[in-house]
């Protein structure tokens, strides 16, 4: 099995995104849960960084992240932790600032071991208080797979169609 | 719309089998609402219905009400809805990248931890 990232939709309103990782789950833990480790790999697109970490990790606790820009750009989540079970499951809520998703999103991480190594699912539940069809939970209603195979064809047919 | 805004309409747009079907057609040419709703079981109002959230999205062109106008296929929204979506599994990509690299350190770390090696 490859460490490759498995990214498909999940019901209605979901993503589930499954990695392999070569380190067992209670490396996989830390990384995910302590400021220091966080901010060395959790920097988001290009020319960004994890500026601000903090973390109370326990069930009720809060988290913020605020990444930054080359340009000084900032954009800031954040949220509480619902369930943490070292080194197997942490479950927290999930706002960005200006709210851009469309709502609250319930993130949840599972840590199996997998042979030496441990497979991280990461399932994450949109919800949109705006409107039943919000931005990312349409999309991962119709399954990212699905719609980009769909997008391909008709993306493919519209530049043979102007290239006529 | 702001970008977001747009974006969010898109994906609406394209969450319904029936408004892709309709997208695939329309890259074939333009064409009428009669002869979108040709291939369907479904009636003209319930197209015209469905072609309302496309141009709202901004993915077909012509829009006001007469029935007999054709609708066009409109490229923009939807490459940006992919690029959208390429980079959020890129991010993740690179993001887990680092992330083994990270751990590789962790785990060597931790063996030297268990041989009583001086860190």
């Amino acid at each position: 099995m490859s460490n490759r990232l498995e990214l498909v939709a999940n019901g209605d309103r979901g993503i589930i995104m499954t990695r392999i990782f070569d380190a067992p789950p209670h490396l996989v833990f830390d990384a995910l849960t302590v400021p220091a480790l966080l901010k060395r790999w959790l920097k988001g697109p290009d020319g960004w960084s994890l500026e601000t970490c903090d973390i109370d990790l326990r069930v009720g606790g809060a988290y913020r992240y605020i990444w930054k820009n080359d340009d000084g750009t900032e954009m800031g989540m954040g949220g509480t932790y619902r369930e943490i079970v070292r080194p197997e499951r942490i479950s927290q809520t999930e706002m960005f600032d200006g709210n851009w998703t469309g709502g609250e999103a319930i993130s949840t991480a599972t840590l199996e071991p997998f042979g030496d190594r441990t497979r991280l699912t990461t399932t994450v539940a949109y919800a949109s208080p705006e409107s039943r069809d919000g931005a990312i939970q349409s999309n991962m209603e119709a399954g990212i797979t699905a719609s980009y195979a769909r997008l391909d064809t008709v993306l493919d047919d519209e530049q043979k169609e102007q290239a006529q | 719309m702001t970008p977001d805004e747009r974006l969010d309409a898109t994906f609406t747009a394209l969450a319904d089998p029936t408004r892709r079907a309709i997208l695939a057609r329309l890259a074939r040419g333009e064409a009428t609402v009669a002869e979108l709703a040709a291939p369907f079981a479904m009636s003209q109002p319930a197209i015209s219905k469905h072609l309302k959230m496309l141009e709202r999205a901004g993915l077909v062109a012509g829009a006001i009400d007469a029935q007999r106008r054709p609708r066009q296929i409109v490229g923009a929204p939807m490459a940006e809805a992919v690029g959208w979506l390429e980079q959020y599994r890129q991010i993740w990509e690179r993001n887990y990248g680092r992330l083994d690299s990270l751990l590789e350190e962790l785990k060597s770390l931790e063996n030297q931890a268990k041989k009583g090696k001086p860190q």
